[in-house]
């Protein structure tokens, strides 16, 4: 089963790279964006078969390696 | 006095470290990350390098390392250990001391020296040392020091502030920050002030014909401080 991840920035951290992007974007003819902010996906391959036991595992994860808590946000992608 | 290096997958100032340590009379022993027993140190440092290729973020895979185990126990029963650079990636990933290193608020690799103040004496990393502010190396991508504003209420009410970036007279100024690190932060302890955690790389400011001699400084005052 395969499960998908997106890490996210917390609204308050400073996300420099982000900025570089939107203002290259903005450079670039792309003129209307507010703001971009950039994160990270992942796709995790299990052998879990039963959705929620992988799902738990998934967020256990997340909050012991994929993610840092301090400041950043995790959100896992229901299995399809 | 007893210390112990750690080594990464990728970490490169653990010789320079070595020699440093060695030079003001340690007896230094390298340890492998895959190991999972500590020799018996008074001392035990993470160095600088880039583990694990700096992937995912600094410092995290390393902090699940093998020996980190051993290395948290340690901390946590009042060893001294002590992160520079990458080192102090790890300690943070480990959750030893408050915080995270962010990228560099401009996006540049910074490869410098700087000066920073000692903020806290109250400890056996800088009790004695003759200066108030020290010339050190710093090189990193990733030392923009960030906290919660609860966070950074607690390390300031317990005086965890180790060092901050200042001008070469001490002044504390936004224009002497390198990297955006939150109140000028380049390094702090955690509760107890047995670890600490710094950007800036004292083992390269240990020869007067190389570099500068403030790192001499702090290594001759911490052997003397822990005998």
């Amino acid at each position: 089963m395969k499960i998908s991840v997106i890490i996210t920035l917390k609204k308050d951290v400073l996300d420099p790279q982000g900025k570089v992007i939107h203002q290259t974007l903005d450079g670039m003819g792309f003129d209307d964006v507010n703001e971009v902010r950039q994160g990270k996906y992942f796709e995790i391959d299990t052998k879990e078969t039963d959705n929620g036991k992988a799902k738990a595992k998934v967020e256990e994860m997340c909050k012991k390696l994929l993610a840092n808590l301090v400041i950043e946000n995790y959100k896992i992608i229901d299995p399809k | 006095m007893k210390s112990s290096v750690i080594t990464f997958p990728g970490s490169n100032c653990d010789r320079d470290m070595h020699v440093a340590l060695k030079k003001f009379g340690f007896k230094n022993k390298m340890v492998w990350h895959a190991d999972t027993e500590l020799p018996k140190s008074d001392l035990v440092v993470l160095p600088g390098g880039f583990s694990y290729g700096d992937y995912l973020r600094c410092g995290s895979m390393a902090s699940k390392s093998k020996i980190m185990q051993s290395v948290i126990n340690f901390a946590n029963s009042g060893g001294m250990v002590l992160g520079i650079c990458n080192g102090f990636q790890i300690l943070v990933e480990t959750g030893l001391v408050t915080g995270v290193l962010l990228r560099n608020k401009y996006l540049e690799f910074i490869c410098k020296n700087v000066f920073v103040k000692i903020n806290d004496k109250q400890n056996n990393y800088f009790k004695n040392v003759d200066s108030e502010v020290l010339e050190l190396h710093i090189a990193h991508n990733e030392g923009n020091y960030f906290c919660t504003n609860d966070q950074l209420k607690e390390i300031e009410d317990n005086n965890q502030i180790a060092i901050n970036y200042c001008s070469e007279n001490g002044e504390i100024e936004d224009q002497f920050n390198p990297n955006g690190s939150t109140k000028n932060i380049a390094g702090i302890f955690n509760k107890h002030k047995n670890v600490l955690g710094m950007m800036p790389h004292p083992e390269r400011m240990i020869d007067k014909s190389l570099s500068g001699e403030d790192g001499s400084l702090f290594f001759k005052n911490l052997i003397n401080n822990l005998k």
